[in-house]
């Protein structure tokens, strides 16, 4: 436990004094995410500790440098949970990072993104400033949401000191029945299940399976077991784990690895087949290998989605699906208001950022 | 040509000048006849929002019908350099839909189309003048509905909604406004149209909408709404259990939630609201209780039965006097009316009534509503309590007569206490009702003046210009100062 407020914020003072930008880097296990970062680096692992947990008002508060698997421990022993469960990549994965990162677990379609859990932060912002929004309640509308903004923006708008999220018991039982089916069954059966009261919590397809986490107390998910039928999973946790730090053969290899997210009713798109990975309950698929990007991103678009190069291939490209050009121009306004010189992770969203 | 004269208030420092005639005259362009309103007869209606004590008659109420007549009054008004406040129902308890005396009210009560409802992807895509509880009852037909339920879902809008993040006796389990749109098509101060979010789930870039919800009408005009829609539940179950002493309801609540339950619902009302809602709707309240807990919990039959069974042992567990499940349907609505309108209710038992929004960590209730109790005295006003207790979210209601001289003034001090006392105890100013004009002094209190000023800069990428909505959630420098100078005369 160290806090490191004191030297960050000197740090980052200095930097924005010789206008010299800065690489945030926390446990290095989202390294391979986003564009090719530049700037010196600045060590943020060092940064730790629980602030304050206090299960029963269901909030964490961490410095970012502290280890996800720390937080998951700890929130354990209290039977909680962090309910989007955010993938590790590594052990070395620390809380600061997956807020910047804002990538969400196989529950993200049934319990919420990694967003919707936070409550509160504190950063520092581009003049050196310590700022901090929202807070440790549940319901805080005052000021604009930028604690939230901060999540998936790559610490582009500002060096997270301590975030407070929103934490959740931990299910009673889980179960996992599989069934082997076509990508298309799958999806057709994503589709009737998400519309009906039943207690899911993950949805995948992956090697000809359908995959189906139901969770909630035993005679609850006992009698959706029978609902969805197939088979009960052995192993399902370490299934999941291996769903969540995307470790499947297909995707675990140094092909380039795009991350489609739609809507989750839309067709197959072409070239699926060549990974059959789709997670989040039809909402995202993963394709690999070398990509024609233009096609793949005007498909994505077409069917209301996105296509992301998400590890590999060309890093200094754009590798986040390029934004409208008004879009862009309040993301660049939004950039200068939080961070006017431009010292933190420049380029790692967008070029222009 | 006629010179508008610059506002004279400490929330605001920009000098605004523009035609009025030929602001009219473009209006009258864009709109037909019935769209733009000039009388006083006409727009008086919008002289304050559901916060009556703020008053300011408009200088003129515009009502475009279609999406693109949004756009060009925005265009319009961005030309001409003239302030625009966006409006949906005028429900809001914070005042940030009272106009500007020298803007633009922006009405978006005709766009009230539900444009598609897409029962297989579970989304609803709708005006944003559509009422929220219009957007359920539409999708009842697919076994689906919309979850954030705001006790004044029967008139309040969508758009409105989303400016102000609002909740309701369903979020501690399903979440905030935010928690449940997709996507949003608005319109920039400048008069641009921009797309924010998706029918992904993922979508790249900043999350803008995380920004433009809650943001209180100040950084965008919204115009169409993608929200989700969840399954209806298979069943619902509700317990009712009365307490002859608040701290041991509040003790209930703390250790429902550390059994490892999220209930659907989790209501607390005190002596004085229970008695109040008893006598307006006849709810079958226990009226001799010092509190009552409403847990409301969803899910599957076995989940429901599950549940149920173990929030009755914590309640008894806790101490409760008394515990109820609601028999059937029937009963469980009555459980809940008296709830949903304690408002009035209590309303009823004096000429006006205050509501206040501030949101504390749970476990300090005890200590918050023996600080408000021992402050009401002090101020010789009565207040009676309602809360989203699951989520500590408190509506101290704060009873007056606004005839008797002062007694609104004495009224907004003691309402400015409770909240910078919520601050104190590490809450918040607001968890669902906004900032508006109302709370803008206690802005100064729960933020430094260096977020404030990222507030500001915020604003201005935006809206450099500061004409929508102006004056409303962010206090300029001035004020703050101003404001802690005569509060350090209070302590
Ligand atoms: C009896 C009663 C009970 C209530 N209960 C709850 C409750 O349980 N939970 C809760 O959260 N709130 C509650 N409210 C508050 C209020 O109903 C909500 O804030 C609601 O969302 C306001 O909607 P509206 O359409 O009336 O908006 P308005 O009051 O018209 O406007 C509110 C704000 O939104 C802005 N706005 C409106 N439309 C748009 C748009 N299209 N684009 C951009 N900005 C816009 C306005 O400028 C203003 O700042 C209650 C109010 C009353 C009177």
């Amino acid at each position: 436990m160290s806090d490191l407020t004191r030297m960050l914020q000197e740090t980052v003072t200095d930097a924005v004094a010789e206008k010299r930008p800065l690489q945030l880097i926390g446990g290095g296990t989202r390294s391979f995410y986003g564009r090719t970062p530049k700037g010196d680096p600045l060590q943020l692992a060092g940064h730790t500790g629980i602030i304050n947990y206090q299960p029963k008002e269901l909030v964490i508060t961490a410095r970012a440098g502290t280890l996800l698997s720390e937080i998951e421990s700890v929130l354990a022993e209290q039977g909680q949970v962090l309910a989007f469960e955010p993938p590790r990549f590594g052990e070395g994965s620390t809380i600061g990072g997956v807020i910047a990162s804002g990538l969400s677990g196989p529950a993200r379609p049934f319990n919420g993104s990694t967003r919707d859990f936070v409550l509160g932060a504190r950063v520092i912002n581009g003049q050196g400033e310590i700022l901090r929004f929202g807070g440790e309640v549940m319901k805080n509308v005052a000021g604009y949401d930028l604690s939230r903004l901060m999540c998936g923006a790559l610490g582009t708008l500002g060096l997270l000191l301590d975030v407070s999220l929103k934490v959740m018991p931990r299910a009673v039982v889980e179960r996992t029945q599989v069934r082997s089916c076509s990508e298309a069954e799958a999806l057709a059966l994503f589709r009737e299940l998400a519309g009906k009261p039943l207690p899911i919590t993950a949805a995948c397809f992956t090697d000809g399976q359908l995959c189906l986490r139901l969770s909630g107390s035993r005679p609850a998910v006992l009698a959706a077991a029978q609902r969805v039928g197939g088979e009960e999973l052995d192993q399902a946790a370490a299934f999941w784990v291996g769903v969540r730090d995307l470790q499947h053969p297909s995707l675990a290899s140094d092909r380039p690895l795009w991350r489609i997210s739609l809507p989750a009713t839309a067709t197959p798109i072409e070239g699926i087949e060549s990974t059959g990975f789709i997670d989040w309950g039809g909402a995202q698929r993963w394709l690999s290998g070398r990509r024609d990007v233009t096609p793949l991103r005007d498909q994505a678009e077409s069917l209301g989605g996105h296509a992301t190069l998400f590890r590999g291939g060309d890093r200094d490209s754009e590798v986040f699906q390029p934004l409208q050009p008004t879009l862009l121009d309040f993301h660049q306004r939004l950039k200068r208001a939080l961070d006017p010189v431009g010292i933190f992770n420049p380029g790692r969203l967008y070029p222009q950022l | 040509m006629i010179q508008v004269l610059p506002l004279n208030s400490a929330t605001e420092e920009k000098n605004i000048s523009f035609s009025l005639g030929e602001l009219v005259a473009g209006l009258r362009e864009l709109l037909p006849d019935d769209g733009v309103l000039l009388e006083e007869e006409d727009t008086r209606p919008y002289e304050c929002d559901g916060l009556s004590a703020y008053r300011q008659l408009p200088m003129i109420v515009v009502l475009p019908s279609t999406v693109e007549q949004v756009q060009e009054v925005m265009q319009l008004c961005h030309k001409l350099g003239v302030p625009v406040v966006a409006r949906g129902s005028g429900t809001g308890l914070s005042g940030g839909a009272l106009p500007h005396p020298q803007g633009v009210v922006l009405s978006l009560a005709k766009l009230k189309n539900i444009l598609e409802i897409d029962p297989a992807a579970r989304t609803a895509r709708v005006e944003p003048g559509v009422r929220n509880l219009a957007v359920s009852e539409a999708a009842a037909q697919y076994g689906l509905y919309y979850a954030p339920d705001p006790s004044s879902q029967i008139a309040c809008t969508i758009g409105g909604n989303i400016a102000e993040n609002s909740g309701g006796v369903h979020c501690l389990k399903y979440g905030l406004t935010v928690h449940n749109v997709l996507k949003l098509k608005v319109i920039t101060q400048q008069g641009d149209m921009i797309t924010i979010g998706s029918d992904a789930l993922y979508s790249p870039g900043y999350d803008l909408l995380a920004l433009m919800i809650g943001s209180e009408g100040m950084l965008g005009v919204v115009v169409e709404v993608t929200v989700n829609l969840l399954p209806i539940p298979e069943t619902t179950g509700v317990l009712l259990a009365a307490f002859d002493d608040v701290e041991k309801a509040g003790i209930a609540v703390g250790e429902i939630i550390a059994a490892g339950i999220i209930p659907a619902g989790l209501e607390m009302m005190d002596g004085f609201a229970i008695q109040a809602a008893e006598e307006f709707v006849q709810a079958g309240y226990p009226i001799d209780a010092a509190a009552i807990l409403l847990c409301e919990v969803d899910g599957t039959r076995q989940e429901v039965e599950e549940q149920i069974r173990l929030v009755r042992e914590e309640l008894l567990a806790c101490g409760a006097t008394e515990v109820r499940q609601a028999e059937d349907e029937l009963q469980r609505q009555l459980f809940w009316k008296g709830r949903k309108s304690a408002f009035p209710a209590v309303g009823r038992l004096s000429p006006d009534y205050y509501c206040m929004d501030g949101t504390i960590p749970r476990h300090r209730l005890p200590e918050v509503l023996k600080g408000i109790a021992e402050m009401a005295d002090e101020y010789g006003l009565r207040v009676a309590n309602v809360f989203h207790a699951g989520d500590g979210n408190m509506h101290p209601l704060i009873l007056y007569d606004a005839n008797k001289p002062g007694e609104l003034e004495k009224t907004e001090e003691l309402g400015g206490r409770i909240l910078e006392l919520c601050v104190e105890v590490g809450g918040t100013i607001t968890g669902e009702h906004g900032v508006g004009i109302e709370k803008i002094n206690q802005m100064c209190v729960q933020f430094s003046p260096a977020e404030l000023a990222q507030f500001r800069a915020v604003k201005a990428a935006f809206d450099p210009d500061g004409l929508l909505n102006p004056g409303k959630g962010v206090p300029t420098p001035r004020r703050c100062s101003e404001y802690r100078t005569l509060h350090k005369g209070h302590d």
